[in-house]
């Protein structure tokens, strides 16, 4: 199975999604994610979701999820380029994903968490 | 051959005449929808169409194959009167007034044969009562065609979404919202977020009449979708009773921003994206 690529730009971790997610994929992201924030001491997270064009209920926890997890590790994660068609749909199965920040693309995100992270100094 | 074959074949202009005359009397003429010429010809049309089925089919029943083209015409008729502006019920009355002038020959020809005069009657009845219905049927279609059109059209027109400024989109929602056009109205302010890379959206529903809680679900939905993708809404031109209505029926709000105007919506958004209005200090020479 292939695992989708972290990579690390300053204290900030990139994580791209190219691939429809499934299942076990997610899952494995949110613990090589976890190892990932833990052994570079990352403070900020973007997760890259513009090519994602389908999501179930699963994936939209296992995104919430991912998010919470990386903050009880002292690192804020942000959602670039949701998709209109997969914004409908997390709204529609009820996932608003409260609490997850989200930003239109990679800059913008990256500006979101210099913002979040100045003021949680 | 029965008599109302005869009479069709043989007293067409009679016929014609007092069906063009029975047309004004039940007032279904509609000069200001159809021209005379145009008119004649359609009913001397039709005559001749149903002498020509009641001579291969005088059962009474007009779904056999010799009444097919009679049907096919009737249907067109039927439709083109619709798009005219006739009511399915005039179109009807249309074709119920060719009872009179068919019946007041009938009773000429056979007035001394009560017997055939009445199974004669009754066969211009049912044929006429089934034509009748049909063509009800027919031209409703049309309408219910042509109201779903302008319900689309409509639905295009009124979800304009403009740009205020840079990253800033107004949506203003005119008339009602129900479950299709909102989401209409989500996916196109969706879509231009992403198209223009804007981070606020102001919702403005000075123009929609009345608001209950499905469409309060349904502005939050859209609500929430943009906060997804990286975009901030704010909903302006919430009227007095509104805000009534909206804390009376117990809607959850929850961290929405709200204004009262859209120049209060717009100065917000201003804020946010770091923007300040500044009155020039020079005056104008």
């Amino acid at each position: 199975m292939e695992r989708i690529p972290i990579l690390k730009i300053g204290n900030l971790l990139l994580v791209t999604i190219q691939v429809d997610l499934y299942d076990r994929m997610a899952e494995q992201l949110q613990e090589d994610l976890s190892l990932a924030v833990v052994r570079s001491h990352a403070r900020g997270v973007l997760i890259d979701i513009s090519a994602l064009e389908l999501v179930d209920s699963f994936i939209g926890r296992m995104l919430g999820s991912i998010a919470a997890v990386s903050l009880v590790l002292d690192a804020t994660t942000v959602l670039v380029g949701m998709r209109p068609a997969v914004a409908i749909t997390l709204v529609e199965l009820g996932l608003a994903l409260p609490g997850v920040h989200t930003a239109l693309n990679v800059e913008m995100g990256m500006e979101l968490l210099r913002h979040v992270n100045d003021a949680r100094r | 051959m029965n008599s109302l074959e005869e009479i069709l074949a043989r007293d067409e202009d009679e016929l014609l005449t007092g069906w063009l005359q029975a047309q004004v009397a039940a007032g279904v003429r509609r000069e200001d929808l159809i021209a005379e010429e145009v008119l004649r010809r359609e009913c001397s049309g039709l005559l001749r169409a149903f002498r020509d089925a009641i001579a291969q089919d005088h059962s009474g029943d007009i779904t056999g194959p010799a009444w097919q083209s009679m049907r096919e015409t009737l249907t067109t008729l039927s439709g083109t009167r619709a798009h005219q502006g006739f009511s399915p019920v005039e179109v009807a009355t249309f074709m119920f007034t060719l009872k009179q002038p068919i019946e007041r020959r009938l009773r000429q020809a056979l007035g001394r044969s009560p017997e055939r005069l009445l199974e004669d009657v009754q066969l211009t009845n049912a044929l006429l009562d089934r034509i009748g219905l049909l063509t009800v049927a027919a031209a409703q279609k049309v309408r219910e065609a042509i109201i779903v059109r302008q319900r689309e059209e409509m639905i295009e027109l009124s979800t304009p979404v403009v740009t205020l400024w840079e990253g800033i989109l107004a949506l203003p929602l005119i008339g009602t919202l129900d479950s299709e056009r909102t989401q209409v109205v989500m996916e196109t302010l969706l879509q231009r977020i992403v198209e223009t890379t804007s981070t606020i959206a102001i919702l403005d529903i000075t123009g929609v009449p009345t608001v209950d809680t499905l469409v309060a679900q349904h502005l939050l939905r859209t609500v929430t979708a943009a906060r997804l993708m990286g975009a901030d809404c704010i909903i302006s031109g919430i009227r007095p009773q509104i805000a009534q209505t909206i804390v009376h029926l117990g809607v959850q709000l929850g961290d929405v921003i709200t204004k009262a105007s859209l120049a209060d919506a717009f100065a917000v958004a201003l804020q946010r994206r770091g923007l300040t209005v500044v009155r020039r200090q020079t005056a104008e020479a």
